[in-house]
């Protein structure tokens, strides 16, 4: 009786565990839903939420519009706070399950988004696009070029990380990401001054902007965000594996090297393509993997589809902050995230002993 | 230390706005000045024992202001950002990041500049170099200061008290004959192009006030840091009669570029084409081409009496 006992109690363990793994899915799910929500009824414009409800519902085929919302107010909701919250959602997402990708390819719970110099990169890119091209087209040009920097700062880190004696460690990527990173952000700030005219518009990129988020950038961080999410949600299980040491995931049959270059394009990608939108948003891709971590388990395949709904559901937040602290002034939105990210972080440090 | 010194600027504000008037009542003194002089600047009191010939100016104000008051002669090297008047004679000095032996290289008489960076005040006192400081203005009560005190400086005194009364005279009439309205027309004034404004508290929103314009930025200055950024959701609430663009220059804005943000086609201004475009420059300084502005400020007003 005892033993048929402990078999079922066997069995029954990856069965609890996946009923663990939705339960808190769920709570992901219904806490960006609420944040969602939140951010389209809460705003520097008062707009009643029973109206803001009709409107939104109306949008989905078969549902007759039956808000006495005004155009002005229909533009505010449409045009503005909706991209906005569907793009602080996006980026949030984004930098957190990049994170999390990050801290496991590279099995350092310190590893970031910008860890192999995505951010100045695109910084780097960015700056070129504001003073080297004529004002009127530097605004379409600097998502482009961000983008374009973050992918050559990663690539060169990439391969720098291998030219010692043709090992390429997780050690010794980070260190190439960091000489990248020093080498393009002195880049940035040597032309920043031969150019101090442009200083305003490059210090209002760095310090992250959903300010001016539209449609159109939602559009363009969609196809890259989509497919670098999907790539590493199928390595969730491999990331895991990764934990044990490349040794004995080697052992296990595990191509490390080839699971970790897939995940860190696959990351770089979609934190290029956020960071082309939003500017420098720092300290999510840290709280929101670890904070998943202590609450929900070490394993990447709770972490990542985690750090996707409560990513998402932190940054719609911080930005809701960001534009209603000071309404109708704004808070630039690295401010908030910084602000509630950087005691977080001393704290993730003086456990990181205990979490690696 | 820094209230007295505060109070000490006050005083020579004060003080340089007096001999204005009386010097603007009789113009008796010859335009060579009597050297030495003893001016009481932002950074104290600054003897200059000559009319100085190579004048070197770190602030595109200052320059400005001093080919305006006929002192273009006497300047050997102006910053990397005075681009007004086209002969003022551009370097790649800094007023930002000053390099004071670079500045040194061209053996000035006298240095202008807006701000004390990074020690330069005393680096330049060190070597002998005498130095105004002249700050940016709050309103254009301190700009005439300014102008009179460079005018003082550099032996222009006539000049200067000319430049600030034509300038006053021109201001009265623009102001005069600026329409009335019965409720203050609503204007944004728009800084760059992620929607960071100006106050009533700043000295461009000072002017504006003249013409009786109403701000939309100010409930939005908490931190009255004078320069908030803006929700574009408040912006198109708020919905400003006019719009101006001081950034033109820095980002490219245009009535164009305004009209394919997301939900700006909602905004009166933009609908009724009120969106004024500014030089970036001239805005942003404390310089005599405000009077142009102001200029541009009443024709816009006259554009929206029409329409009412």
């Amino acid at each position: 009786m005892a033993t048929i006992s402990a078999a079922e109690r066997l069995q029954a363990i990856p069965a609890r565990r996946a009923r663990k793994r939705a339960g808190w899915l769920a709570i992901g799910v219904a806490c960006l839903g609420g944040a969602a929500a939140l951010g389209l009824f809460v705003g520097p414009v008062h707009l009643a939420p029973v109206e803001v409800f009709k409107k939104l519902i109306s949008v989905l085929p078969f549902v007759r519009d039956t808000s006495h919302l005004s155009a002005q107010q229909e533009a505010i909701l449409l045009q503005l706070r909706l991209p906005r919250v569907v793009l602080a959602g996006l980026v949030g997402a984004t930098l957190s399950f990049s994170g999390a990708a990050y801290q496991g390819a590279f099995r350092n719970p310190l590893a970031d988004p910008y860890l192999l110099g995505a951010a100045a990169g695109a910084g780097l890119g960015a700056t070129i696009a504001i003073v080297y091209t004529h004002a009127g087209t530097s605004s379409n040009l600097m998502p482009v070029a961000a983008f374009a920097g973050a992918l050559v700062a990663v690539s060169l880190a990439y391969a720098l990380g291998r030219a010692g004696r043709g090992q390429r460690t997780a050690t010794s990527l980070v260190l190439a990401g960091i000489a990248v990173m020093s080498f393009f952000t002195a880049l940035q700030t040597y032309m920043q001054q031969r150019k101090s005219d442009t200083l305003r518009e490059v210090y209002g990129w760095i310090l992250g902007r959903l300010t001016t988020a539209g449609w159109h950038d939602v559009l363009l961080i969609l196809p890259y965000v989509t497919v670098g999410a999907a790539v590493i949600l199928a390595h969730r299980r491999l990331l895991d594996v990764l934990t044990l040491g490349d040794e004995e995931a080697d052992a296990l049959g595990v191509n490390t090297r080839r699971v970790r270059l897939i995940v860190v394009i696959a990351a770089s990608l979609s934190t290029a393509a956020a960071v082309a939108v939003s500017g420098l948003i720092g300290f999510v891709g840290i709280i929101v993997p670890h904070i998943i971590r202590l609450i929900a388990g070490t394993s990447y395949r709770v972490i990542l589809p985690l750090c996707i709904t409560f990513g998402a559901a932190f940054l719609i937040l911080a930005d809701l902050l960001g534009r209603t602290m000071l309404a109708p002034a704004e808070l630039p939105i690295g401010v908030v995230t910084a602000f509630f990210g950087a005691p977080f972080f001393a704290i993730v440090l003086r456990n990181s002993r205990k979490m690696l | 230390m820094k209230r007295i010194s505060a109070t000490l600027v006050l005083l020579a504000l004060l003080a340089a706005g007096c001999s204005t008037k009386t010097t603007g009542g009789t113009i008796l003194k010859q335009s060579s000045g009597a050297f030495p002089v003893t001016i009481s600047a932002a950074n104290g009191s600054v003897t200059i024992a000559s009319k100085p010939a190579h004048i070197v100016s770190l602030s595109p104000t200052a320059t400005e202001m001093l080919f305006a008051i006929g002192a273009g002669s006497q300047v050997t090297a102006v910053d990397d950002q005075s681009n007004y008047p086209a002969q003022a004679p551009k370097t790649k000095l800094s007023g930002f990041q000053p390099n004071v032996e670079a500045i040194a290289t061209y053996h000035p008489d006298l240095v202008v500049a807006s701000d004390d960076v990074a020690h330069l005040v005393s680096s330049l006192t060190k070597i002998s170099i005498p130095v105004l400081l002249e700050p940016a203005a709050k309103t254009i009560d301190d700009s005439y200061a300014q102008i009179t005190q460079l005018g003082q400086a550099t032996g222009h005194t006539s000049e200067a008290s000319t430049l600030v009364t034509s300038m006053k005279t021109r201001i009265q009439t623009i102001v005069a004959s600026a329409p009335k309205f019965t409720a203050p027309p609503t204007y944004y004034h728009e800084l760059d192009n992620t929607f960071f404004s100006a106050t009533s508290h700043t000295f461009i929103g000072s002017v504006y006030a003249l013409l009786g314009l109403k701000n939309i930025a100010d409930p939005a200055d908490k931190k009255a840091s004078g320069y908030p950024q803006l929700s574009a959701e408040y912006i198109i609430k708020a919905d400003p009669q006019i719009i101006f663009l001081a950034d033109t220059k820095c980002c490219g804005q245009s009535l164009a570029a305004v009209k394919k943000r997301p939900g700006w086609n909602q905004l009166s201004a933009v609908k009724a084409g009120r969106v004024i475009p500014l030089d970036d420059d001239v805005v942003s300084r404390w310089g005599p081409r405000i009077v142009d502005f102001l200029q541009l400020v009443e024709n816009a007003l006259k554009d929206l009496k029409q329409a009412a």
